[in-house]
């Protein structure tokens, strides 16, 4: 693990040396701060729920972009090569690489709790067991969100590439649900495996252990996968 | 210290390398010597377990590459060939990054010791990006040694660099041999000889020879061949060398200049010469000639299409389940 962590501090070093990480961050708070404003506005409640549903979205469009360089980049330069002949498993890669794009995440949410402060500063009183619920439910949304991101940057040595596969697969999995519109008789399961309606509990206030176990069996799932994939490169 | 026990790798579409055997004792130098797409890169990656062989079995002081592959990196340190580098990092910060994933006790030391090593300490806070070709091979190198590896796998380590560049990577990679156990990859001729105790030539995947430079030399001159010049030649001077016993070609090259091939293991100079005095042509030199590095690859490396691919070609399928396993 420690050379797991190793390599997350070099890639979120990486992230902030290049203007992904800002642009990124920069961009979501824009768009959380203009969505926060005028649900406050319109609403006059002191509640994160809305917020929180228009985060999840934000998320599935700018999660590509945070996950294409990571495996991506290192095959399409050769770095991999002196990383992979290094005493390094490939697990630890992936997995370093992965918490490196969590880790910018983390950062990207904590600037949103201004939004509760602001909320608690005004005089509201919002549900603080909602707002940790919503917290939680948003860390366990991106993990498994970024984990599928860090397996499409495994498959290719190509960023844009990384991030359109990664796009295709998160939009395929938020729109699965509704599916369940026209097949009826399947409804339950595709509902199931969407991973957006899987968020509608945490933002009541509601911490399913099913729903927490989606999103963990699908980070775990993503990087044991990214993991394979790394694997296999080598004997290509 | 590096055992290679017929490796094979093969792609879907093509065959990279085919039975390569051989064994590096502690401290030698040893040179792969081929063209392009002769398989030292691949019989490197596998050495450094980047890449598994689909047959065979290689070890790293006494670690399987396969399947003991974290103690054998451990014990290595490897440049590959267009030296892959993290642009937007520092020298100093991606050698202790390095430095952290092999787990170097003391990294700090290690880092200024390697940067000592390749004279990069000036340069420590340079972003790798900015750095000249030079530069970089050298950050390589660096990254390379920084866990004092008994082993050293270095994938052209002078390409791309200026003249007094060159010489300084030798002088290094001569200064590391003796404690180290070095293979270096190259196809520059005289880079080998100059240091490698041996070379191994590789020619369309299949070791053409090794064995070390000066027996190299000796071994391939099928027939010698001496060099005479005289001032007053005749016009039958050819014909009278050719009738000394054990010569089997003369030539004049120009007037004057004979190019005398003849058997081995006979040494003619002394008939030659009495015949010239005798005759009276005036001996100018007379001189054995040795074939240069480059006469003997060329020789090894275009015998290797016609003569020795056919043998191998039916060799047994060696077993796939190598390829499967992790």
């Amino acid at each position: 693990m420690y050379t797991a962590l190793t390599i997350a501090r070099r890639e979120l070093a990486a992230y902030f040396v290049s203007p992904i990480a800002y642009v990124v961050t920069a961009a979501f708070l824009v768009i959380s701060g203009y969505l926060f404003s005028i649900i406050l506005i319109t609403s006059r409640q002191a509640s994160l729920e809305g917020l929180f549903f228009n985060i999840t979205v934000v998320l599935l469009f700018i999660a590509p972009f945070m996950t294409m360089r990571l495996l991506a980049e290192e095959q399409r330069s050769g770095t991999i090569e002196v990383l992979l002949t290094a005493p390094v498993r490939d697990w630890e890669v992936v997995m370093g690489k992965f918490l490196a794009a969590l880790g910018l995440f983390a950062v990207m949410l904590m600037l949103t709790l201004t939004y509760s402060i602001m909320l608690w500063r005004l005089g509201g009183n919002p549900d603080w067991g909602r707002v940790v619920s919503g917290y939680l439910g948003l860390c366990l949304l991106a993990s498994a969100t970024l984990a599928i991101g860090t397996l499409a940057s495994a498959l290719t040595d190509n960023q844009i590439t990384a991030a359109v596969i990664a796009f295709a697969i998160l939009l395929l999995l938020w729109l699965i649900g509704a599916a369940g519109n026209v097949a009826t008789g399947a409804a339950g399961v595709l509902q199931a495996l969407s991973i957006s309606d899987r968020y509608d509990d945490f933002a009541r206030g509601a911490v399913n252990l099913a729903d927490v176990v989606y999103y963990l069996s699908l980070t775990v799932g993503a990087l044991f996968l990214a993991t394979r994939v790394i694997e296999t490169r080598r004997y290509r | 210290m590096i055992e290679a026990q017929g490796l094979v790798k093969r792609y879907t579409t093509r065959t990279a390398i085919e039975d390569i055997s051989f064994s590096v004792e502690r401290g030698e130098i040893l040179g792969f010597l081929g063209p392009n797409g002769a398989g030292k890169t691949t019989t490197m990656r596998i050495l450094t377990g980047y890449m598994p062989p689909s047959a065979g079995s290689a070890s790293i002081a006494g670690h399987d590459v396969v399947y003991d592959s974290l103690a054998a990196r451990q014990n290595l340190g490897y440049l590959p060939e267009n030296v892959p580098l993290y642009p937007e990092m520092s020298v100093a910060g991606y050698l202790d990054y390095m430095a952290r994933l092999r787990r170097v006790s003391q990294r700090r030391e290690a880092v200024a010791r390697a940067m000592e090593q390749v004279h990069i300490t000036d340069r420590a806070n340079d972003r790798i990006g900015k750095l000249s070709k030079g530069y970089r091979q050298r950050v390589g190198l660096a990254q390379a040694l920084l866990h004092s590896p008994p082993v050293l796998i270095l994938d052209e380590p002078t390409v791309g660099l200026d003249p007094r560049q060159i010489i300084e990577v030798r002088e290094l990679i001569r200064n590391l041999g003796g404690e180290r156990t070095i293979i270096l990859s190259t196809h520059i001729l005289p880079e080998v000889s100059q240091l490698c105790q041996r070379i191994v030539i590789l020619n369309k995947g299949r070791i053409a020879a090794v064995d070390t430079p000066q027996a190299l030399t000796a071994r391939l001159q099928g027939s010698q061949r001496i060099y005479l010049e005289v001032a007053h030649p005749t016009p039958e001077t050819t014909v009278a060398l050719a009738e000394i016993p054990g010569v089997e070609q003369v030539q004049e090259q120009a007037p004057g200049v004979f190019d005398i091939q003849h058997q081995r293991d006979r040494d003619l100079r002394q008939s030659i010469a009495a015949l010239v005095v005798e005759r009276g042509w005036g001996l100018l030199e007379l001189r054995a000639v040795r074939m240069s590095m480059e006469e003997i690859f060329m020789q090894l490396t275009t015998q290797e299409d016609s003569a020795t691919a056919e043998p191998y070609a039916e060799a047994p399928a060696p077993e796939e389940e190598l390829a499967t396993t992790s």
